[in-house]
């Protein structure tokens, strides 16, 4: 039975994908590309991957496409058409193709029980998780403690993206239209004429805020973490910056307590870093924070996954409000 | 009484199926945007509330019911909202209601 829900996910993945590519239009490519993050989400939980489709469906789905769609506002609705060397991206495409299918033939079956990473690697995790952390997640437990490396360096992309995007994109608020006119453009307004989306928008914005704080506090006991709860608190406060208009969730989120969300963020993680080298241990050893190595390793996790969600909120805010800013031309 | 709760879950389930399917095939056979939208809205309104119905009977009395109220509850607030800013949206642009002329999706 999974395995029918998964070809069937696969299928309309592939579908999608191609559609995708073949539109010309752009605001339909961006509706695709939700449904695509959609259906890969479905196909993560199939394979129960919840951390990861929870991920997959609050950036992919839900804060990327309102990106898109911020961009979109900016630019043209339909793609500029290109001529030239068709037939070399065909066949770069299907090398590639060629390869990667090649590849997956020494793949091990999919679930199968002597595949190396259930022989080693995995054991090794669950085993070892309760005793040398104690946590129930051992998602959480991975990627906070074991890799906290790996998690370290996608704070930092994250981090980077969020000041590349307000490098090419900001500075420029105010420059080119007195206060007044701002206020009167159709970002600064919001839903202001549509009454029904409007109260029942401000209706769900605390409990999609009180959800993502719940992920951010519950993820060592369950699918969470700070990248989820980041991207949906991102999300409620998004929905309240198109219910009541760009500046007045910039009245309640400033610019510069975003800027303090990001930097504060990846500053905590890597504070938790300098910690475990200041008491003794290596950077991002945790079991050196608490006197009980256990006790530690809760602290340390708590500690940086509060510093993921702080700086993915805070990037995903600035980049949309860096969007949001600008006058379509 | 189990069987007798499971005959319930399956039959709301069905249905809840056959309001998506119609609901599916309504928007893409029926021949303008209002039409089309009135029947895709079916899948966020009668549907959710039989299917999940269907699933809670299943769950019984336990965290995942009250859980899938809570999804319930979201979905009826959500959706028909959606539905009606996609119309009132709609209209707002200038298209008119029986109108599949200025219907740009058609092809």
């Amino acid at each position: 039975m999974v395995i029918l829900f998964g070809v069937f996910l696969l299928t309309l993945l592939v579908l999608t994908a191609v559609a995708i590519v073949r539109t010309d239009n752009l605001f339909v490519a961006v509706m695709l590309t939700g449904i695509f993050s959609l259906l890969m989400a479905a196909n993560f939980f199939i394979l129960d991957a919840a951390d990861v489709a929870l991920t997959e469906a609050a950036i992919g789905a839900g804060i990327t496409t309102v990106l898109f769609l911020g961009a979109l506002a900016l630019t043209a609705e339909h793609e500029k058409s290109v001529s030239a060397r068709r037939w070399l991206s065909m066949g770069v495409v299907i090398v590639t193709t060629l390869i990667l299918i090649y590849a997956t033939l020494d793949k091990p079956r999919l679930g199968d029980p002597q595949a190396p990473v259930h022989l080693h690697v995995a054991p090794w995790y669950l085993d070892e998780t309760p005793e040398l952390i104690g946590i129930p997640n051992v998602v959480t437990a991975v990627l906070g403690s074991f890799r906290g490396y790996d998690t370290f360096g996608e704070l930092f992309v994250i981090f980077t993206a969020c000041i590349g995007v307000l490098f090419i994109l900001s500075g420029r608020r105010g420059q080119h239209l007195p206060p007044n006119a701002m206020a009167l453009s159709s970002t600064a307004h919001g839903l202001r004429h549509h009454l029904i989306p409007k109260v029942v928008g401000r209706l769900l914005v605390p409990f999609i805020v009180l959800f993502g704080f719940y992920l951010q506090f519950h993820g060592e006991y369950g699918p969470g973490g700070g990248f989820q709860a980041g991207a949906i608190v991102a999300a409620g406060i998004i929905l309240y910056a198109l219910l009541e208009g760009e500046t007045a969730a910039l009245r309640v989120v400033p610019q510069s307590a975003l800027m303090a969300m990001v930097i504060g963020g990846a500053l905590l993680y890597g504070a938790v870093g300098i910690a475990g080298i200041a008491l003794g241990g290596n950077f991002l050893d945790y079991s050196v924070l608490a006197d009980d190595p256990v006790k530690g390793q809760q602290l340390g996790i708590l500690a940086i996954e509060l510093g993921v969600g702080m700086a993915v909120c805070g990037a995903l805010l600035s980049i949309f409000h860096a969007f949001a800013a600008r006058e379509p031309h | 009484m189990d069987s007798a709760i499971d005959i319930l879950s399956w039959i709301l389930l069905t249905v809840g199926g056959a309001f998506v399917f119609v609901g599916g095939l309504g928007a893409l056979r029926l021949p303008e945007f209002y039409t089309r939208m009135h029947a895709a809205s079916l899948t966020d309104s009668i549907a959710p509330i039989l299917i999940l119905l269907g699933i809670m009977l299943q769950a019984g009395w336990s965290l995942a019911a009250i859980k899938l109220l809570a999804i319930l509850a979201f979905l009826l607030l959500t959706g028909p909202t959606a539905s009606y800013a996609l119309a009132n949206s709609a209209l707002l642009s200038g298209l008119k209601p029986g109108d599949s002329s200025t219907d740009s999706t058609e092809n």
